[in-house]
């Protein structure tokens, strides 16, 4: 891989999160048997005609001001003529020339820098159905409820360099498009579906012949489809080959890309503008209307969790990885009005880990912000340990209830009392003359025991800072 | 009085059953027998059920019983077969459609249904709307009821065959480049064309959608505004559909003639008109001029280039539409095939006449890459100044005045030959929506041969109640509309 | 402009309709008939004329009208179905659609 740059652009698909169809009012709903959601419209019927949703014409602008893109106030929809059975109608409505989104750019992170990546457009189009691949005694079964949803399509400008960045590109893009809601971003339901096209070439030199790479449906799979295909190219052009621009698929089992049955001809679109349809105009009045009530972006909210509460990138960057994450901190925050680092922590490490292992999302979650406020209120007054206070919430979270009930029915109340710990230390100091002498004699090693040893004769509760200091002083 | 019965326009017949002289089941009875009787020769209808028909009627007489009754309520009407309607099956005179039963209804007929028509059958018409003598349908020619060897006119020739016959008292038909109104001048009735927008497309399977459109056809101007005041209105349906003010059609019929300003395009009085055609509409034009309206020479520079215009858009907008035409969900699906590739190209290959096939083809073509810039995107441009031709000349008239075609019905298998021979039919009608403009036809006289001519009226958009005014006042005083072929007498 | 037989071929391909020797002589021939009709149209000077894709565009100020975001349709799959030429289990039958 010396010596070549492997340039990349992604092509997004993300269905829209509208109750009904692009072009139609069927549900969007999945799951449904198959064809009980396609109407007239979706399965075109002899006569029937698109009225366009929207909610979808919302999603888009909201997307296009969320990546900074221009939102063309007058845009039109086009026919895309191809033949399918999964496309009802011979044709897709799409946009072509004048796209609803045009530029925009989203911010990746690679470990310490950060890159803006830019799109090219991003435009609507509907949906095609479904084929399955269950064998019909040597056919193939069609299902239309997918047929007519609504689309996204957000292409990126050819700058993404190697497989990482790609997927930090895509993972990005999918971060944004959940947390402003257009998308709700569920890729194994096809919510969220990438390709690839791939290129290499010699630093300094133009472009090269690039290959689509279709069926990218999980960002771990992209990333070894890229590196796959990359390699592959380069060991084509190395051996002095050409690249033939194709499509190709990625076989997961076989960790390849192959390339696709090329038909006979390139596929002539023949794009026109959709005569049932007007062109699409945005008011101002949408438009601000839609900025307005903008969320504040992942971007903007993590620089503001870095400079409001002083956190680290990486922190801030796991915080802000879901707009549940970030809502989640500052309720956090709020209710505990403990020192925020104490929140990151506690979110970051157990919360999360505890979301994963459960499968659950953030939004989900068995303990509410306000209940993990009242246990980091302990911790941060020295009620409890830290040690407890993970048995507290490990507690928590199995639903034995709330911080407090918790800490007292099991007696995990960290002793705090001064006087009650020395009356401990010197107890211990006395049933220990010899780790005394020993540490008086310099050994380090006696002290830790001693400290062992008022832990045990408290079962733990002892707040170890102040045995720490206890200890010091009386052994002083 | 059944001869006078099928004769009745729909105001007389409107009139006889709310006064209970007849019934809508003795009516539709009058009808069906007459189709009966006329329709092996003329080959005007392709779908009836006189049982639906029966049974529809005596529904319809038992609310009037009860006193609920539609505008339109008991009246027979045919709808031309590109109409999707739930109980008959809709063709639209093609092989792929030919057992099509539709699962919902057009708009236009949920409309007439519930101003309570009773639907006569569906009408013959050129496969897919694509033709102008009713010779390309799957399901043979409809003939001309004033002479039998010759064409109805198309593609609504079945639709202008059943009302000229006095098989049904009007019908519907739809027009993209004069199929309403070229069959109405060949046989000798009323058609019109809205303005693009004023009826709802939702449907009607889809020819050259940006210039569609439903239209009545009937035996009077009066009866076009009956009809028209159920046909149009806002359809949500319908992204093309225009809303707007509900309008009464029938409120402009006694116009005012005296100071009319009717435009005549030298364009449309010139070359290539037979003689017969061009004495009739210029006796009407003397009529008007009689009447005190003022004729006013105009120019329309750019018509000439609307017949290769329409010839590059229209195929364009139908090679698409046809596209779901492919054996998948519906229709026909061919018997044997290879793969899916080729049960597609089978499919079409039997499903499609050779019309529809060669206008895929070159709407094919003239949206291909390479080919798109200099055809589709230059006939739009072209388009654009034909319509402002219109705009300009609306400044100076009121409405526009020509001969519907150049010539009166020619001989089945005269021009199948040549397409452009056939297409030259339409170089008056086409014209008018490619710039959205209403336009009608009605009958102003016959040539030496006994066969109808047809004058055609233009106006602005929207004012199709001053068109529907203008011919009401002109059948006032003539009776060329009333007139019956002789090969179908009452 | 003559279209050659390997044109009406492809044209035939992309249009997904096959046509039998003869057949695509006789389409060939009828087609550069209307393609020389259409020829006058494509000299005119149209340098500065904006395409018409809408004849009515001045009667639609706000554009394309928008749907709101309800569900309204219903299940009609076997209605709908009913006119279908191959099913099984609710699902449309092709021959095998190979990826």
């Amino acid at each position: 891989m010396r010596a070549w740059e492997v340039i990349v652009g992604i092509e997004t698909h993300a269905q829209l999160a509208t109750r009904s169809k692009m072009f139609s009012g069927a549900s969007t709903a999945f799951g449904a048997a198959p064809n009980s959601n396609a109407s007239a419209v979706d399965i075109a019927l002899p006569g029937v005609l698109p009225v366009p949703n929207r909610a979808a014409v919302e999603h888009a602008v909201r997307f296009g001001l969320a990546v900074n893109g221009a939102i063309n106030r007058r845009s039109v929809f086009a026919r895309k003529n191809y033949f399918y059975p999964d496309l009802p109608k011979g044709y897709q409505i799409s946009q072509y020339e004048l796209p609803i989104v045009q530029g925009g750019e989203i911010t990746i992170v690679m470990g310490d820098e950060e890159r803006m990546i830019r799109l090219t457009r991003a435009h609507l189009e509907e949906d095609a159905g479904k084929s399955l691949h269950q064998d019909f005694h040597g056919m193939t079964g069609i299902d239309f409820n997918r047929a007519g949803t609504p689309l996204l399509e957000i292409v990126s400008e050819p700058e993404l360099r190697g497989a990482r960045e790609a997927v930090a590109y895509a993972r990005a893009l999918h971060a944004l498009v959940t947390w402003i809601g257009i998308c709700d971003g569920n890729m194994q339901e096809g919510s969220f579906r990438c390709d690839a096209n791939v290129s290499v070439r010699r630093p300094g030199e133009a472009l090269g012949i690039r290959c689509e790479i279709k069926n990218l449906n999980s960002f771990r799979f992209m990333e070894r489809a890229i590196d796959y295909e990359a390699r592959r190219q380069i060991e084509l052009l190395e051996e002095g080959g050409k690249v033939a621009q194709e499509t190709r698929l990625y076989d997961p089992e076989r960790d390849e890309t192959r390339s696709m049955r090329t038909k006979e001809d390139a596929q002539d679109y023949r794009y026109f503008p959709d005569p049932d349809l007007l062109p699409l105009e945005v008011s101002a009045s949408l438009l601000s209307g839609i900025l307005e009530a903008l969320p504040e972006l992942p971007g903007t909210r993590r620089e503001r969790f870095m400079r409001e509460y002083r956190l680290p990138a990486y922190d801030a960057g796991v915080l802000t990885a879901s707009r549940a994450a970030a809502d989640y901190f500052e309720a956090l925050v709020k209710a505990s009005a403990v020192d925020a680092k104490l929140c990151a922590n506690w979110q970051a490490g157990e919360l999360n880990a505890a979301l994963n292992r459960d499968a659950i999302e953030m939004r989900d979650s068995r303990i509410e912000p306000g209940s993990l406020a009242v246990l980091l209120k302990r911790i941060a007054d020295g009620s409890v340990s830290n040690k407890m206070a993970k048995e507290v919430f490990d507690a928590m979270w199995a639903g034995e209830g709330g911080a407090d009930e918790i800490i007292e029915r099991r007696g995990l109340r960290q002793m705090s009392d001064g006087a009650e710990i020395e009356k401990i230390v010197g107890e211990v100091l006395a049933a220990n003359a010899k780790q005394v002498q020993d540490y008086r004699a310099g050994k380090e090693k006696a002290f830790h025991s001693l400290v062992g040893q008022v832990m045990k004769a408290t079962r733990g509760k002892a707040n170890p800072a102040q045995v720490h200091e206890i200890l010091k002083s009386k052994l002083a | 009085m059944i001869n006078a019965v099928i004769n009745a326009t729909l105001t007389e017949l409107s009139g006889a059953l709310a006064a209970k002289q007849i019934s809508s089941v003795e009516l539709t009875k009058s009808y069906l027998e007459r189709i009966r009787r006329l329709n092996g020769p003329l080959n005007a209808f392709i779908s009836v059920d006189e049982d639906y028909s029966l049974a529809r009627a005596r529904l319809v007489d038992a609310a009037r019983r009860k006193g609920e009754a539609g505008p339109l309520a008991g009246i027979p009407l045919a709808y031309k077969d590109i109409f999707c309607t739930r109980e008959l099956r809709t063709t639209c005179g093609s092989r792929m459609l030919a057992e099509y039963k539709s699962p919902y209804d057009a708009h236009v007929v949920e409309q007439f249904e519930r101003a309570g028509a009773v639907a006569l059958g569906k009408c013959n018409m050129d496969e897919f709307a694509m033709g102008s003598s009713n010779e390309s349908s799957y399901f043979g020619p409809a003939r001309n009821p004033w002479d039998r060897r010759r064409v109805p006119g198309g593609s609504s020739g079945g639709s202008a065959a059943a009302v000229a016959a006095r098989m049904a008292p009007a019908a519907t038909g739809t027009d993209t480049g004069g199929s309403i109104r070229q069959p109405a001048a060949m046989t000798g009735v009323c058609g019109l064309k809205p303005t693009y927008g004023a009826v709802s497309r939702y449907g009607i399977v889809a020819f050259a959608s940006s210039l569609d459109q439903a239209g009545p056809m009937a035996k009077s101007a009066a009866d076009l505004a009956l009809m028209m005041n159920v046909m149009a209105g806002f359809d949500p349906r319908d992204s093309t559909s225009v809303e707007r003010p509900k309008e009464d059609y029938s409120g402009s019929l006694n116009l005012e003639l005296s100071g009319l300003r009717i435009g005549l395009p030298k364009e449309y009085f010139g070359e290539g008109i037979e003689p017969g055609v061009l004495q009739a509409v210029e006796e009407a034009v003397r009529w008007f001029a009689s009447q005190g309206a003022k004729t006013v020479p105009i120019e329309l520079p750019n018509a000439r280039l609307g017949v290769p215009v329409y010839y590059v858009i229209a195929p364009a907008e139908a090679s698409s539409n046809l596209s779901r035409f492919d054996g998948v969900r519906y229709g026909h699906r061919a018997k044997e095939y290879a793969d899916l590739a080729d049960m597609y190209a089978r499919t079409r290959a039997e499903g499609f006449g050779t019309e529809v096939k060669q206008r895929i083809l070159v709407g094919t073509y003239v949206l291909s890459h390479g080919y798109y810039d200099a055809y589709y995107l230059q006939a739009q441009k072209v388009r654009r100044l034909i319509a402002a031709d219109f705009a300009a000349a609306f400044e100076r008239c009121d409405l526009i005045l020509g001969p519907t075609a150049p010539s009166t019905a020619f001989e089945i298998g005269a021009n199948t030959g040549d397409p452009v021979k056939m297409y030259l039919n339409d170089i008056f009608t086409i014209p008018a929506p490619l710039a959205g403009l209403p336009a009608l036809s009605v009958p102003c006289g016959f040539d030496a041969a006994g066969l109808p001519v047809g004058l055609q009226l233009t106006g602005k958009h929207f004012c199709e109640a001053a068109l529907l005014g203008a011919a009401h006042r002109y059948q006032q005083a003539t009776d060329w509309h009333l007139r019956v072929p002789k090969e179908a007498p009452l | 402009m003559s279209l050659s037989d390997d044109q009406i071929r492809r044209l035939a391909r992309l249009a997904r309709i096959s046509l039998r020797p003869e057949e695509s002589a006789a389409l060939a021939e009828r087609l550069n008939r209307v393609l020389a009709l259409v020829e006058e149209m494509r000299a005119v000077d149209t340098t500065g004329i904006e395409p018409m894709s809408h004849a009515l565009d001045p009667h639609f100020p706000g554009g394309q009208r928008l749907r709101p975001d309800e569900v309204t349709e219903s299940d009609r799959r076997r209605d709908y179905q009913s006119v279908a030429p191959a099913l099984e289990e609710g699902l449309y039958l092709v021959p095998k659609v190979l990826e």
